[in-house]
């Protein structure tokens, strides 16, 4: 398994209107990839539709020449922090178990195995000593490392996150950076959304740059162009020109 | 104590008392999953919705049972739909369906002319709880109770973070009718105890007072059950010795339990967080007056 995923020809609509647009990319495995682009531009949609969550119109997602329904144990997602209820009756490390499930499967509890497992998992994130805490008495970043915690329990080989730097402090966004690292040094392949543009030369590999079209992808030296940009980025650009800022 | 041996004397107090007590359990299960996804208005509409459902069964001569659940059903998928495809908001379609439902059933009601009395229906009568009756009980009871036990893992993943669940393949679609048809039996089978008016209270209201006391879901469905059976005794009691209506007193010794914990609770209870912000407060004059000085 190299874990590569291709996309081929994929469009998404709500409401009859355009979201996605006839999106091709294909990304080998063990890499860092950053999806970009402005507000709107579809990129949780984008992986979304990845992930078979939502219909799309036409298209098709290979993981390694697969469907995703044939390889969903292979991945992990982490949602928007927005997407959780926090005041939910249920611990830390009750909630990095839940990334056991898939391997548990039906009728059966998670184990000691389990429990260990997460704990674990927990540690690497540097919460272990949350453990017994209702997740909605931490900290954004807290949150974020929690949620990576369960992405990292389900001994997945694709991770998409979507949004983890948003809210969160710098410690928590350096920890969480140096594990996506690790993972895709190990072979993994890690998705990440992600519309701060200032960081993206340090973070990632290679990055998909999106308005409702794949604008470009590559090596992240290759799509941070400002030709490419100006097109992502049309009409944010509109104004600073107008007040006279060149990038 | 009379009430006692008045049990010991009186079968048809045995009855009651069973079946209140087992309606106070799985309305306080299933009434943790309704509350925590958000759903307690869909919980006041189906039992309304089972109305037309009974009458129709009575009609055909079969168990209302069959009917009810069926027009449960038809009431949670007419609520999907047209919140789904229209720009009309998710309570209201509740609201125009549920009603509609109720209404037709009021008039099949009528229309049916049988033994079975609307308000009977509407507001339950626990002490002419039939062995039949009972029995229903206990059947529902043990099928609520096995399913949330076999699946409790899939309706917490699919509760707290349906977007995971969805991502490694639960179907979503399948557990939330799973649960409304789940939400379907309960409602038949407090019929007779609380009646169809006020069956959402007993679901809401147990599961919303162990919410205050646990971070635990767990924790949350066993004290919610011992909430509701509680009230189910005490609310039983009380309206035998005093002869009031039996679904109203359990419902109101609900609310009694509820008002405690808001009041009460470590964590959430407004009589301790008015004690912390008042010791924060104090905390902050003292430091205050020591930097004067």
């Amino acid at each position: 398994m190299t874990y590569q995923v291709e996309v081929k020809d994929l469009s998404v609509s709500y409401d009859g209107e355009n979201v996605l647009k006839n999106i091709n990319f294909n990304v080998d495995g063990g890499k860092l990839i950053g999806i970009i682009g402005p507000n709107g531009a579809g990129k949780s949609t984008l992986m979304k539709a990845v992930l078979d969550l939502i219909h799309r119109d036409h298209g098709e997602v290979l993981i390694d020449g697969k469907p995703m329904k044939d390889v969903r144990k292979k991945v992990a997602y982490v949602p928007q922090r927005a997407a959780i209820d926090w005041d939910f009756p249920i611990t830390v490390q009750k909630t990095v178990q839940l990334g056991t499930y898939p391997q548990v499967g039906i009728f059966r509890r998670p184990g000691r195995s389990e429990k260990q497992w997460a704990l674990e998992c927990l540690q690497k994130v540097g919460m272990d000593q949350f453990a017994k805490r209702q997740i909605g008495e931490l900290s954004g970043g807290q949150q974020q490392r929690v949620f990576l915690a369960r992405a990292l329990a389900q001994k997945a080989n694709i991770f998409f996150l979507d949004e983890p730097f948003v809210g969160i402090d710098v410690t928590s966004e350096a920890l969480i950076i140096g594990i996506l690292k690790e993972l895709r040094d190990a072979g993994n392949s890690v998705f990440v959304v992600h519309h701060d543009l200032t960081k993206v030369e340090d973070y990632f590999d290679e990055l998909l740059l999106l308005n409702k079209e794949l604008i470009t992808s590559g090596p992240v030296e290759r799509v941070m162009q400002p030709e490419s940009l100006k097109t992502a980025y049309q009409s944010q650009y509109g104004l600073w020109d107008t007040l006279g800022v060149t990038i | 104590m009379d009430f006692i041996s008045d049990i010991q004397n009186y079968v048809f107090l045995q009855k009651a008392l069973f079946t209140s007590i087992m309606v106070g359990i799985i309305c306080g299960v299933i009434g943790c999953f309704i509350i925590l996804r958000g759903m307690a208005l869909m919980g006041d509409a189906i039992s309304h919705a089972v109305l037309p459902g009974i009458a129709v069964s009575y009609m055909l001569g079969i168990n209302y049972l069959y009917g009810a659940v069926f027009t449960g059903l038809l009431t949670s998928v007419g609520i999907g739909f047209i919140s789904q495809n229209s720009r009309v908001k998710n309570d209201s379609s509740i609201g125009i369906v549920f009603s509609s439902f109720f209404a037709l059933g009021i008039i099949l009601i009528a229309k049916a002319k049988s033994t079975i009395d609307l308000t009977s229906i509407l507001f339950g009568n626990v002490l002419s709880v039939r062995s039949s009756d009972m029995w229903m009980t206990l059947v529902i009871g043990t099928i609520v109770l096995l399913v949330v036990i076999l699946f409790y893992k899939e309706l917490l993943v699919s509760t707290f973070d349906p977007t995971f669940a969805a991502s490694y393949g639960l179907p979503n679609r399948l557990i939330h009718y799973v649960l409304m048809i789940l939400l379907t039996l309960v409602t038949v089978a407090s019929l007779q105890t609380v009646g169809v008016i006020l069956v959402v209270a007993m679901l809401i209201t147990p599961a919303s007072t162990a919410y205050l006391l646990t971070n635990r879901l767990s924790v949350m469905i066993v004290l919610s059950a011992a909430f509701g059976a509680f009230s189910a005794i005490v609310g039983l009691y009380f309206s035998f010795e005093h002869n009031l209506s039996s679904g109203a007193v359990i419902v109101l010794v609900t609310t009694v339990l509820f008002l405690i914990a808001f009041v009460f609770s470590p964590k959430q209870g407004i009589f301790w967080r008015y004690v912390r912000i008042r010791k924060n407060r104090n905390g902050a004059t003292i430091r205050k007056k020591e930097s004067f000085e």
